[in-house]
């Protein structure tokens, strides 16, 4: 079973953390520190497996952890899990973040912290790992993403403008890239597929007031 | 407005605070927008509010104010304000709050609703933080979806059925007859679920392990399918396909395979072929095939696959991925028990992997080599484990030491040996070891008598190197104060012979008794040292005397208490500091002196003999002051008990010395009446006589009467008492131990029996006595009781 999995920054700034087991705010937060103390000491070239520290159950449990970059990922498990699978499990994981974000780093994950969560649900679920094929993952987190987004009323003219923008800078042959870029970016549910440029005539599905 | 950018306005306004306290005021400004807009019941933006909040929750401020918030979320209609509720629930819930009981009414719902999404939603939040009683009521929905056609919601509900079954372990059999049909999925998410469901059923109840049993064909299959297919996209991992899978149902063969033979027969094969078929090279095959070595390991196998298993840890322990190395030791730690001679073959690695700079593989390096200390590798793998414990971090030291201690003492070859080792344990780690240490070192070295003086003269040599090392210094102190004659003469044929002055001894205790390194029981152990050394040098005895007399004003009450004794030993009873002092016994680890009625049959009390024991570090009251009260009490007697320098002592026997002086004037009192005695014994012209002086419901006086009717006077005469356990005992001093001849005199003692649980009372009795040059010893028992004296 997976007791924990906490996301930090070099400096011990949280980014993510699900706990799976009832710990108290303040506890929680003296786990994230005791945590940090324990993984920033390790070298780079050592194993990723560390005895867990005292407050989150001592010689009982083990943190597997990645490094990448500025970001920690670690994972608290228990005698249960496969070390070397839970290993796999991280690298799938951050994977999948990069299929959704885009080439993530560690801005997405702070100012998309929810999103984050929604992703993890799908692939660790009550301290259990749930799915680890990173298509299907994608696939249901797009899904539902489109689904929120259905419900919303309030349709943006934001991404219109930063076509005609792209339009104008980017010059005709990398406007349709860029534009298509551009509208990615924004989030929205569907792309418009048949902007036709040389005649500036955008058909987009439908329009519904500011 | 997109739904989120609220919530990165607001982290984007904390990012910019520049410090912690402007952090906080942000902080605090956004919570008190929250809580009123929470209170505004505000349709719109009630999920923002609530994301805001967990934000703010992750980074570790309070958000209990949210709960009710989730539970109103969770209780709307639409999607994205669901998402956010059961997320909230998630994080700010638990089964301890009261919110917690109101939303599983929605959960309830929203399991049967028609969007495949909310339903996962509630699934999800429910095996997370589900209540017992939660788990109850929605057993049978969980039981209903484990069936439904939709492999999303199935996978979900199997991993929900297994938080159910760890919270209500009863509620397993409900889900016992949908999961096995689960196993015929083709969807690799649904068998995972499935597989984990039927590992932690068959983990909670042994029938269902047994009728699980029946689906280990089942799973070979399986297992073949995912071992021999070819490239999968979907699943592939490094070149293997789905190793989550694999490694998931190997574990669960493990448990089905053990203790049973048709089980592992049905599995041979398939893990034969796995161990040989899977590409290591990578992460995820080493996974799967650890998983695999470990289930050979586990079931009942035939040999050659087992060697096989061995050969591939083996392999891996020498692979340059310190992460492989990390794991392999760790299961051959699981297998170092049962297959103790085939991991012994590889210790050559373990030891090495002592001195890899990675502090994680050093403790399983550490763990790994104490299990595999026999006899026959004791002295090369101590020099390796005391090479570590040298340089090894701070954190491991304490367990190293330990670990070391109880090799040694299990396999010491020679008892030099066993204390050379422990001697460098205290030298170079002696901070970390346990308070026991000291008085089992001390123990050891007593019954070592041949190599008495080696040992001191070592310790000698380590105490006046550093005197920092608390326990080297008192096991050093109690040696030098005990051998002390043996260090000054010098002749040793094990080291090099030193000449040590008795200046020199008295220099190194003074020292130690001076230094602000030694804690107060360190200075006792010396300040006792001292006074030892008194009765064996022979020149600087007024060196001592001094000593002495200057701690009789130290403010620590243990040191002064003692130097105050020991100048009344010096001053009043200069007559007896020979006696006193003399060398200890040997100590016996099990000597019934010093448990107190263990023995069947009662104790033996013996007031003449206090019986040695072992020193005891937390040092409580000296018998040597036994004796200054004792003489005090009787205003300076003739015949005090003689004492030795063991360590005290329970209070009976205390009590039994103490009061060694009131009887004397009993003793007066009391003239051989005739009165109906009982003849207790009668040999050799030697008689004991029985008498009861006083007889109440719960307690007995009876005094012993000793005659003797030879010719010679009886000397050494002693008696002594038992009673069974219920029954406590108390002996007076006797009257004398010479018992003149002819019957001109008699010898007597009073004996108290205090018996609370009016058992019958039972005495057996020794007595012991020399006569015309012999020694003589007999026991008798002693059944009835005479009538009490009527008074």
């Amino acid at each position: 079973m997976i007791k924990a999995i906490l996301i930090f920054n070099n400096h011990g700034k949280p980014r993510l953390i699900r706990f799976y087991q009832y710990f108290a705010e303040d506890m929680q937060q003296q786990i994230i520190r005791e945590t940090f103390h324990l993984v920033s000491k390790r070298d780079d070239n050592v194993c990723n497996f560390l005895e867990g520290g005292s407050l989150i159950g001592g010689s009982d449990y083990k943190l597997i952890y990645r490094h990448y970059a500025t970001l920690y990922f670690v994972f608290c498990v228990d005698s249960s899990e496969s070390e070397l699978g839970i290993l796999d499990l991280i690298q799938v994981f951050v994977e999948t973040l990069d299929k959704c974000f885009e080439n993530v780093c560690e801005l997405d994950l702070i100012f998309h912290m929810d999103k984050v969560h929604y992703i993890l649900q799908e692939v660790v679920m009550g301290g259990m790992v749930l799915e680890t094929n990173m298509n299907e993952i994608v696939a249901q987190v797009e899904l539902q993403n489109r689904m929120e987004k259905s419900e919303s009323t309030v349709w943006v003219f934001f991404p219109f403008f930063c076509l005609f923008v792209c339009l104008l800078q980017g010059g005709l042959s990398a406007a349709p890239a860029r534009a298509v870029s551009a509208v990615k970016n924004m989030n929205l549910p569907e792309i418009p597929r048949n902007i036709n440029i040389g005649d500036i005539n955008i058909k987009v599905p439908s329009l519904s007031p500011f | 407005m997109t739904p989120s950018v609220r919530l990165q306005e607001m982290i984007r306004i904390i990012r910019s605070a520049r410090t912690q306290g402007e952090e906080r005021g942000v902080i605090q400004r956004e919570c008190a927008a929250i809580r009123a807009q929470f209170r505004q019941a505000d349709n719109g933006g009630r999920s923002h509010n609530l994301a805001k909040l967990l934000y703010v929750h992750m980074l570790g401020y309070p958000a209990h104010f949210g709960q009710m918030e989730c539970v109103r979320l969770i209780a709307s209609p639409r999607y994205s304000d669901k998402r956010v509720g059961y997320l909230g629930a998630m994080m700010l819930l638990d089964e301890k709050q009261d919110a917690s009981l109101l939303i599983t009414n929605s959960i309830k719902n929203d399991l049967s609703h028609s969007s495949q999404y909310v339903q996962s939603l509630a699934l999800c939040t429910l095996a997370c933080m589900g209540s017992s009683e939660m788990c109850r009521d929605l057993a049978p929905e969980i039981e209903r979806l484990l069936k439904s056609s939709n492999s999303y919601i199935k996978k979900k509900a199997a991993l929900c059925a297994v938080h159910i079954v760890r919270k209500v372990p009863e509620l397993g059999e409900m889900f016992t007859p949908s999961v096995r049909a689960l196993l015929s999925e083709k969807n690799h998410g649904v068998l995972h679920g499935a597989v984990v469901l039927i590992t932690e059923l068959c983990e909670r109840n042994p029938e269902t392990l047994d009728a699980f049993r029946k689906a280990v064909p089942e799973l070979v299959q399986i297992m073949k399918g995912l071992v021999t297919s070819g490239y999968s996209p979907e699943h592939n991992v490094a070149g293997i396909s789905d190793p989550f899978l694999q490694v998931r149902i190997l574990r669960l063969l493990r448990i089905l395979g053990r203790n049973s033979d048709t089980a592992s027969d049905a599995m041979n094969d398939l893990l034969a072929q796995v161990a040989t078929n899977t590409d290591s090279s990578k992460t995820a095959g080493s996974a799967v095939l650890y998983e695999t070595v470990l289930t050979i390991m586990d079931i009942k196998s035939e040999s050659g696959l087992r060697v096989l298993a061995v050969n591939i840890l083996g392999r891996f322990l020498l692979n340059n991925d310190r992460n492989i190395r990390y794991i392999s030791m760790t299961s051959l730690q699981k297998i170092v028990q049962t297959d103790h001679n085939a991991v012994q073959r590889h210790r050559g690695t373990i030891v090495d992997c002592l001195k890899d700079p990675d502090a994680s593989v050093k403790r399983r390096a550490l763990e790994l080599s104490l299990a595999l200390v026999s006899a026959a590798n004791i002295r090369s793998m101590m020099k390796e484990l005391l090479t570590f414990l040298s340089s090894c971090p701070p954190e491991l030291r304490a367990h190293a030491a330990s670990g070391i201690f109880n090799a040694a003492e299990r396999y010491a070859p020679s008892q030099r040996w066993h204390i050379d080792t422990i001697l460098h344990v205290l030298t170079t780690a002696g901070g970390d070891v346990r308070d026991e240490t000291v008085p089992n070192l001390i123990q050891l070295i007593t019954t070592a008598s041949d190599l008495h003086s080696y040992t001191v003269h070592k310790l000698y040599r380590a105490l006046v190197t550093d005197i920092s090392q608390q326990s080297l210094v008192q096991v050093a102190c109690w040696c030098i104060g005990e051998y002390g004659d043996l260090l000054l003469k010098g002749d040793c044929e094990e080291t090099e012979p030193a000449e040590v002055t008795e200046d020199d001894v008295l220099d190194a205790l003074e020292t130690v008794l001076q230094s602000h390194m030694s804690s107060p029981s360190t200075r006792a152990f010396a300040l006792t040292a001292t006074m030892k050394l008194s009765t064996r040098i022979r020149d600087n005895i007024d060196r001592i005397r001094s000593i002495v007399s200057i701690y009789g004003s130290c403010i620590d009450l243990e040191l002064q208490q003692r130097a105050v004794e020991y100048n009344a030993l010096f001053k009043k009873y200069d007559h007896m500091r020979a006696a006193v002092l003399e060398r200890m016994p040997v100590i016996d680890k099990s000597s019934p002196g010093h448990t107190n009625g263990e023995i069947p049959g009662g104790t033996v009390k013996e007031p003449e003999q206090l019986k040695p024991k072992p020193p005891v570090t937390g040092l409580t009251q000296q018998p040597a002051s036994q004796v200054c009260d004792l003489l005090d009490l009787l205003g300076g007697t003739d015949k005090p008990s003689e004492p030795s320098l063991a360590p005290p002592t329970t209070a009976a026997t205390s009590t039994n010395s103490t009061v060694g002086g009131d009887l004397l004037d009993l003793l007066g009192g009391l003239e051989p009446t005739p009165v109906p005695t009982v003849t207790v014994y009668e040999k050799n012209g030697v008689m004991v006589k029985l008498q009861c002086d006083k007889h109440t419901d719960t307690a007995v006086t009876i005094t012993l009467i000793a005659s003797n009717s030879t010719e010679n006077d009886v000397t050494n005469f002693t008696l002594q008492a038992a009673v069974p356990k219920s029954i406590q005992l108390q002996m007076k001093a006797p009257s004398g131990d010479v018992i003149p001849a002819q019957g001109m005199g008699h010898v007597t003692q009073t004996v108290l029996l205090h018996n609370p649980s009016k058992a019958t009372l039972k005495m057996r009795v020794r007595v012991c006595y020399s006569s015309q040059g012999t020694m003589c010893q007999d026991t008798v028992q002693v059944d009835s009781f005479p009538s009490p004296v009527e008074n």
